[in-house]
């Protein structure tokens, strides 16, 4: 057994226990940021926020919410709308923040694509960051079903549809993921359990290793410079704050950060208060009707540039480039063979990969909301083939590039 | 030496019970996803096809989807001749001539609407188009619209039934 001896205060007694001043150098104060970063940086932060926000306000929704096809639409619309104080707090909060975290995903993406913090040993975070994305893109679907209006009944329909895999025909595989052969009882009760409980512990295990893979190569810097950080640490610890590259995670970059996240929940609450309409489409205030298809389905605005891929093809051509679509980004460290890992802006011809390729997925999610007619669609189709196009050429681009 | 191979032997005998307890889990997993008895219980639809008007497009409901059921007139009957893929389509029940198919598209499953005046279907999800047989005359969807299983019985049609006629026509690949 280890000694222990009497504690001279609680500190200590936990100390010998839980070693929290280890744990607490670890984790905040010897943890080592760069100072050359900008406010991009904080969005690792706001995500972490936002996603604090989604968890809370649902345990709320989950106390009132009811998982059956009967009782699912008027335990939303009437019991947490109306019955429950402050209900439609939680519901705006979960229903703005869903939406409103994908934007911080795609910036926090581009940012990491502009910068090159995929290269050179951040392999690793950049493909634990996109595993979170798949489980944020699956938790957002499972949620989406549980209002039950006719967006998440046809929302459902379509999106399980495509696992039939086009011409393979694999019908058995799609009943056996609803439990049905339509979306009913069993597909809403197994999206209930996905959306409350086994995706959430996906997406915290995930965040868990995104933050571990962070450690050894430490946080990327807006200059793509290689900082040697037990050198530059050394020289903070021995007074040279002013002279040393790099600052403490806690508090002195956490001061930066929750600045950032401050002015971000302005924003937020500002659109949870007064600009929540974007969030709640309207036709999900329909009950679902197996019957009835609505007028146009469209799936909520982060997934529009993939579902615009899918959609000017024939059935099989689409399934590919869409299937294409959700993974390849996965595969950028692998993909851009470039050593340079410095911003985009000083790469030649990559800088003009990264401005078309941002460009292109904002005309295609543009394109994915209007109606599949001229010239939407052709529009659509040339960006589609322009996404494609861009992937495979990447590696080439990049072999021909000059060392920095 | 001995110590180690004792704890190999261990760790291959847990190994393997570990292995079984796996698959057997992952057996039981998939089987309680599967559609419950009752739901496929549910499965039959019975129609009484004299009750239909000619050009009135009704939906029925087999299975939670929707059935177009139209009963063709002889004008639509005119423009299917010389046409096999779409004769090979209609349905015959006591002289009466149907198109009865599964409502969703082939392509993602939303369900078309059928506009009266030009005699066809448009599907408002991604643009594809049926005609009155339920043969695709516009992409995306890859075939046109599916026929359920059915069994003519007099006048009426028993959907989720595999009568002989169906059974041709899943023979000769009209449908699915």
């Amino acid at each position: 057994m280890a000694h222990f001896t009497k504690a001279t205060s609680i500190k200590d007694w936990l100390n010998q226990r839980l070693a929290v001043d280890k744990v607490e150098k670890v984790m905040m104060s010897e943890y080592w940021i760069p100072k050359n970063i900008n406010f991009l940086w904080a969005m690792g932060m706001v995500l972490v926020i936002t996603f604090a926000l989604l968890v809370v306000s649902g345990i709320f929704l989950l106390m009132y919410y009811v998982p059956t096809v009967e009782g699912a639409f008027y335990s939303v619309n009437y019991t947490i709308m109306r019955e429950v104080d402050f209900g439609w707090l939680w519901r705006h909060i979960h229903g703005v923040a869903a939406s409103v975290v994908f934007l911080i995903i795609y910036i926090h993406m581009f940012t990491g694509i502009y910068y090159g913090s995929y290269k050179k040993g951040r392999e690793m975070i950049w493909i634990s960051g996109m595993l979170l994305f798949v489980a944020f893109s699956a938790e957002a679907f499972s949620g989406y079903m549980l209002p039950w209006g006719q967006m998440s009944y046809w929302a459902g329909m379509v999106i399980t549809n495509l696992f039939a895999g086009g011409s393979l025909h694999a019908d058995g595989l799609v009943e056996w993921i609803r439990g049905d052969y339509v979306p009913a009882q069993a597909f809403l009760g197994r999206f209930f359990m996905l959306h409350v409980l086994l995706i959430p512990l996906a997406i915290i295990g995930l965040i868990g290793l995104h933050f571990g893979a962070l450690r050894i190569p430490h946080v990327n810097n807006q200059d793509g410079e290689e900082i040697d950080f037990d050198a530059e640490s050394k020289k903070y610890l021995d007074g040279d704050k002013a002279g040393s590259k790099v600052m403490r995670f806690a508090n002195d970059f956490m001061s930066k950060d929750m600045m950032v996240v401050g002015i971000y929940l302005i924003f937020f609450f500002y659109l949870v208060f007064y600009n929540y309409g974007f969030a709640m489409d309207p036709v999900n205030f329909d009950p679902a009707d197996g019957l009835k298809t609505p007028a146009h389905i469209y799936p909520e605005w982060y997934f529009l540039w993939s579902y615009e891929i899918l959609r000017p093809f024939s059935v099989d051509l689409g399934l590919i480039l869409f299937a294409f679509a959700q993974v390849i980004f996965v595969l950028l460290p692998f993909l851009d063979r470039s050593p340079n890992s410095v911003p985009a802006n000083r790469r030649g011809m990559f800088a003009i990969w990264f401005w078309v390729m941002l460009v292109n997925m904002i005309i295609l999610t543009a394109m994915g909301k209007l109606p599949p007619e001229d010239p939407f669609s052709t529009i659509g189709f040339y960006s589609a083939i322009v996404f494609v196009g861009q992937w495979l050429l990447l590696p080439v681009i990049t072999m021909f590039e000059k060392k920095v | 030496m001995k110590n180690s191979s004792r704890r190999g032997f261990m760790g291959k005998a847990f190994g393997a019970v570990a292995g079984i307890g796996a698959v057997a889990s992952l057996f039981a997993m998939k089987k309680s996803w599967d559609p419950l008895p009752s739901v496929k219980a549910a499965g039959f639809t019975t129609l009484d096809m004299t009750n239909y008007k000619e050009n009135v497009m009704i939906t029925e409901k087999w299975r939670g989807k929707p059935i177009f059921v139209l009963k063709k007139s002889a004008e639509v009957m005119a423009k299917e001749k010389g046409n096999p893929e779409a004769e090979a389509r209609n349905i015959q029940v006591n002289g009466d001539n149907f198109m009865v198919a599964i409502g969703l598209c082939t392509h993602l499953g939303c369900i078309p609407a059928f506009r009266e005046d030009e005699g066809n279907f448009l599907c408002a999800c991604h643009g594809g188009m049926f005609d009155a047989s339920g043969l695709a005359i516009k992409v995306p969807p890859p075939r046109g619209f599916d026929i359920p299983p059915f069994k003519i019985e007099g006048n009426k049609l028993v959907l989720g039934e595999a009568g002989p006629e169906w059974q041709a026509m899943k023979d000769n690949g009209v449908t699915l």
